[in-house]
Order: structure tokens, then sequence, then C-alpha cells
């Protein structure tokens, strides 16, 4: 019986409800501004096709604030431009433009404060400092967005999309490049980054702290300063990412510091300097990544503990693993490496003896730094080549008992 | 001298063992080229051929020649020749045969296929390295009458700068390692014409990322045209002390 009465007064409100929600559409700065202050929960308004100079636009009420193509609020580098504090805001379809920098605050094209619900589909955002900033903000949706900038340096520029302690984010299809991370996520938990783009950043593609239970699936990082970097959280899932062109001397595919439970699978990474760097992650596995025409495959330091790396395929790298210790606690199980030279007598797909995938020469590079002038040496090749005869110096325990015979992918 | 240059010139030429280095360079190049889709990969993989090879050869094959000429030198001493015209005319005979081997075998392969900066930086090391080495066995060959022991003399020197030399490097890093080397390892790399020559080649290339600080810092020096002089003029000097040095043996030499 209470349930009947409350659909009643559900259905004689709506009608009430739908006709307090006006549609609006403004045409200039002035009733732009007046439209935004004036708004009702559930109000939408339009942005009409033309430039806007506007900032500080403070969206207090749950609106939808949608831009007809070609409507460009610009806030002439004189400081943020929309601000949101409501819950179920919907931004859409506009392009914003020109935030400026500030050293002292983080400006940004749309930044979501306190909020709930708030979804950003569609826009583009040019020259932000930061593109989208989400701040203590849960349920929220960032889709279609491309945001690009063209920054001089590090400190000109903010994070493409910056989360700062949210729950349950959905960053889909945006497109970042020219700032400094493309995606930077702290304290933001069960939270899932799917199908986005970031390339050409000053620093990290994608950069996470304190950020656990996410996942991240196929994202492409390509020709960031330094790649990815991802550092002290839990229960992360990358599966299907493309981790590519990532050559400097700083640069790597990903780093991995202190990630615990996680799991990164049928990745591409390619063309890197380093592919992935681990340091002090517990727990890790590895299936189904590709690694191609990497300097170093992976490099994981002796702190590391119970990682699993299986079915993986390494093609074309100078070196395929690097490590730095002896008691080390790693599973290599049927990889593919190219550089594997044996024979499968019995025809079951695995090699008939083990590969070891450390080589001396790594080694000592990873001792010695300056060793590396000897790189591509034939006094380096035989090293190579009679530590893999006698292996006393590389580590016993590095070695994949079952080598594939044919790429596991590929 | 001209005209004993030219007769050296087309008796080495005529030589089989030359024509045989000429024709294993040509394969060798087309086929890494043919196998590499990838350009630089395959000039990756002549550098080696590079380092190992063209040394060897331009050591031991002006030996065994000059020590196969010795009545011939002999006969020219007794005209009226002087001693550095018949020095000069062997060593540029030589020389110029060992580097239009090189050039015909490993040059055309590479332009053809479009090398690179690393190609072009290939081409020029090879021709400076059958220089030296060239240099190098002339002076051997100075320091002793004894065939087999100038033969072994020059394997020695091949021995040495080929793997010895770095394997002392090794060692020296391992001794000093608690020590900043990233200077001396500058030192290092121009103590050899080996070395030098694969560092200038490989500081050209993509993989000059994988290579840390000590590759940052290679890049930065002999990647400018400023280093790039520099490594030059000390392979420069690799090959002309030694043929000044043997120069002046073989005017005073009692033959």
């Amino acid at each position: 019986m209470g349930n009947v009465l409350k659909y009643l007064v559900f259905f004689i409100l709506l009608p009430v409800m739908v006709v307090q929600a006006k549609e609006l559409t403004v045409t200039d700065v002035t009733a732009l501004r007046q439209a935004v202050e004036e708004a009702k929960d559930g109000d939408i308004i339009k942005v009409k096709k033309g430039v806007y100079l506007i900032n500080h636009l403070e969206i207090t009420s749950s609106i939808e604030l949608i831009g007809e193509p070609g409507a460009i609020l610009d806030g002439q580098n004189k400081g943020e431009i929309i601000t949101v504090k409501a819950n179920n805001v919907l931004i859409k379809g506009l392009t914003v433009q020109n935030v400026g920098s500030s050293s002292t605050i983080d400006w940004a094209a749309i930044k979501v404060l306190e909020a709930r619900n708030v979804q950003i589909i569609e826009n583009i955002i040019k020259q932000g400092f930061f593109g989208i900033y989400f701040s203590a903000s849960n349920q929220c949706l960032a889709t279609g967005n491309i945001i690009e900038g063209s920054p001089l340096n590090e400190q000109n520029t903010g994070n493409g999309i910056h989360a700062w302690k949210c729950d349950s984010l959905f960053i889909t299809e945006n497109r970042v490049s020219g700032h400094r991370d493309g995606y930077y996520f702290e304290f933001v938990t069960n939270s899932q980054v799917e199908h986005n783009n970031s390339f050409a950043n000053m620093r990290y593609g994608l950069h996470f702290m304190f950020s656990h239970q996410n996942a991240y699936r196929d994202n492409v990082f390509e020709h960031n300063g330094a790649g990815v970097a991802v550092m002290y959280s839990r229960n992360v899932e990358m599966t299907r990412n493309k981790f590519i062109r990532n050559w400097g001397g700083a640069a790597y595919g990903i780093l991995l510091k202190d990630i615990t439970d996680s799991h990164i699978s049928q990745n591409t990474f390619d063309y890197n300097t380093i592919g992935v760097v681990m340091e002090g992650c517990n727990r890790i596995g590895f299936e189904k990544n590709v690694f191609g025409n990497n300097g170093t495959a992976i490099r994981i330091q002796a702190n590391c503990e119970n990682v699993i790396c299986q079915y993986n395929d390494f093609l074309n790298n100078s070196f395929d693993i690097e490590t730095n210790g002896n008691a080390v606690n790693y599973a290599f199980n049927s990889n593919f490496w190219d550089k594997y030279d044996g024979y499968d007598l019995d025809k079951d797909g695995f090699g008939d003896y083990a590969f070891r995938p450390v080589s001396l020469f790594s080694r000592l590079v990873g001792r010695i730094p300056e060793a590396m002038m000897l790189f591509r040496s034939l006094t380096a090749t035989l090293l190579d080549r009679i530590e893999k005869v006698f292996p006393t110096f590389t580590p016993e325990n590095v070695k994949d008992l079952t080598p594939q015979m044919t790429p596991n992918i590929v | 001298m001209i005209k004993i240059l030219k007769y050296i010139l087309i008796d080495i030429l005529k030589n089989r063992f030359v024509i045989g280095y000429t024709v294993l360079l040509a394969i060798l190049s087309w086929a890494f080229f043919g196998f590499e889709i990838n350009p630089e990969k395959a000039v990756l993989s002549l550098l080696s051929l590079n380092l190992i090879v063209v040394p060897l050869v331009c050591l031991v094959f002006p030996t065994i020649y000059l020590y196969n000429a010795t009545e011939f030198t002999e006969l020219l001493a007794t005209q009226p020749i002087g001693r550095r015209s018949i020095f000069l005319s062997q060593y540029l005979g030589i020389a110029l045969s060992m580097i239009l081997a090189f050039l015909i075998g490993v040059g055309l392969p590479v332009m053809a296929y479009g090398g690179g900066e690393a190609g072009l930086r290939l081409i020029l090391t090879g021709t400076l390295l059958s220089l030296v080495f060239v240099s190098l066995s002339f002076l051997a060959v100075m320091l002793t009458a004894d065939k087999a022991k100038g033969i072994g003399i020059t394997l020695a020197l091949w021995f040495f700068f080929a793997l010895l030399y770095d394997g002392l490097v090794l060692l020296i890093y391992l001794i000093f390692s608690d020590y900043p080397l990233d200077f001396a390892t500058m030192g290092f790399a121009f103590l050899n014409p080996i070395d030098l020559a694969r560092i200038l080649v490989l500081v050209e290339m993509d993989v000059s990322a994988i290579l840390g600080l000590t590759g940052a810092l290679f890049k930065d020096f002999f990647g400018s045209t400023y280093g790039l002089f520099f490594a030059l003029v000390a392979l420069l000097l690799w090959f002309i002390w030694p043929v000044l040095a043997a120069l002046k043996i073989f005017i005073r030499k009692d033959l």
C-alpha cells in the first residue's frame, strides 16, 4: 500500500517537475552567466554558436549545459572557466579554451568540486592549464573529450584529466596531448579508465598514486616524455593497453613502483627504452603481453617479490630481462623468447632446455653503468656466449623452464 | 713514385686475396640488407663486421704482402729512387686497395639501401679503420725481419684492440667502480680506434637511448659536429703516427 502511494505521489508530481525544468538558449555572456546563476535543478541551458569571453562560471545547481557546435568559452588566460559544485550536472559539446597558467592555484578548464554524478561529455579543451579536474567527487563520467595543449615546459602546464580523492569514476574515450601528465589520479578508487588516448605529454602519459581497485583497459600511451608511472597502489588491472615509443634516456613504457596484487595482461610494449620497470612490487602477474623492439623489455629490481611472468612474447629487444640481485623470487613460464636457440625434440611446443633471459652483459651494466661503453663490442658478445654455456654470474633461478617454440600471440 | 704506386696498386688489385675480401664484404653486406627490413638493423650488423673483419684483414694482408715483396723492395732500393717514395708508394698502394675493397664491398650497399647518417658514419669509420690498421701492420713489418714474428705481432695487435683492450677497460671499471668514471670512459674510447669507430656509429642510432647516462654523455659529445671532428682527428692521429714511425725505421734500415 505504501509503495502504491509513493508511485501515486511521484506521478502527480512528475508533470510539475517537468514544467519546472526549463530549457533556455543563450547567445551572449551576460545571458549565460545569468542563466547559470538563476538555474533551478533540472534546467537545460543551451549555448549558441559564438565566442564567450568568460571566467569563473560557477554551476551550483543540477543543470545540463550543452554547447551547440562552435560554442566557445574563452578564458583569455585569466583563470578558471567552469567550476561545478553541484551533483547531477552534465556538460556537453562545449569548446573551452585559454585558461592561463598559475603557479599557486590549479586552474582548470572544467573543475568539479565535491560533487556526484557529474558528466562531462564530448567537449574540446584547448590550452587548459588543467583540462578536466575532479576533486573529491564520486560516480563521475568524462567521455569523448579532446584535450590539447602546447606548453613550453613542464612547469607551465597541468594535467589533462586530473582526479584527486575520487571514487567510481568512468574515464573513457578521451584524447589528451601536450600536458604535464595526460591522466593523473591520486587517491582514486574503483574507477574504470578505458579506450583513452594519451600522447606527446611532457611527463607521463598516465600517472597514478594511492589509487586502488582501478582498471585500465584498451588505452594507448604513445610518445610521452617519460612514459607511464604508477605508484603505491593495490589491485590494479591493466589490460590490452598499448605503450609505444616512449624513447629517451629517462623514458620507459611503464614504471611500477610499490604496486601489489595486480594483473597486467595482453598489453603491447613497443619501441620503449625500457618496457617495464618494477620496484618494490609484490604479487604481480604479467600475462600474454607482447614486448617488441625495446631497449630492455623488463627491468625487475631485486626488491620485487612473487612476480609471475607467463605466456608473453619477447621479440627484438636488446635485453629481455634485467635484474640486480641473485636471491630473487620471480617465475617465468611458457614465454616466447626470440633469443632462445634451443630445440624441441619431443614436439610438445616447449623448448627442451631452460632459457635464461638475463645476460651477463646486462648484469654488468646494472652494476657499472659505464660498462655500456662496451655495448655491441666483441668482448661483450663473447662474455655473453661464455656465460650462456656456463652460467655463474647470472641469477640461477631466473629462467624459463618451458620456453615456447612459437610466439604465443603474434 | 707515381709509376711504382701504379705498379703496386695493379699488382694488389689483381691479387686473389683482395678480390676475395671485396667479394666477402659485398656478399655479407647485401645479405644483411636483404634479410633486414629495417636498414638501421642491417647497419648495426655491418658494424660488427666492420669492427672485426676489417681490422683483421687490414693487419694480416699488408704484412704478408710486404714480406713477400722484400726482394722487390730491395731491388727498388738499388735504383736511384728515394726510400721515402718507395715506402710511400707501397703504403699508398696497399692502403688505397684496402679502402677500395671496403668501399665497394660495404660502401656501395649502404648507399644503395640508404643507411642514413649512421650509414655514412659506418663508411667513414670503416675507411679510417682500414688506414689505421694498414699503418699498424707497416710498423709491425718494419720492427722485425722475420715473417712469422711479424705476422705474430700483427695478430697480437688485432687481438689486443678487438678483444683484450675492452677486457682491460672492464677490469678497470670493476676495480674503480666506486669512483665516477664517466669522463674516464671518454678517454678509454679515444685510446682504441675500434671502440672509437663503434661509438661514433652507435650514437647516431636509436639504440643510443638505451646506453643510459654514459650513452647520453657520448651522444652529447660524439653526436655533435665538434665531437665528430675530435674523434676524426683522433682516428687520423691513429694512422699517422704508425706510418711516420715505420717510415723513420725504413729510411735508416739496413735492407
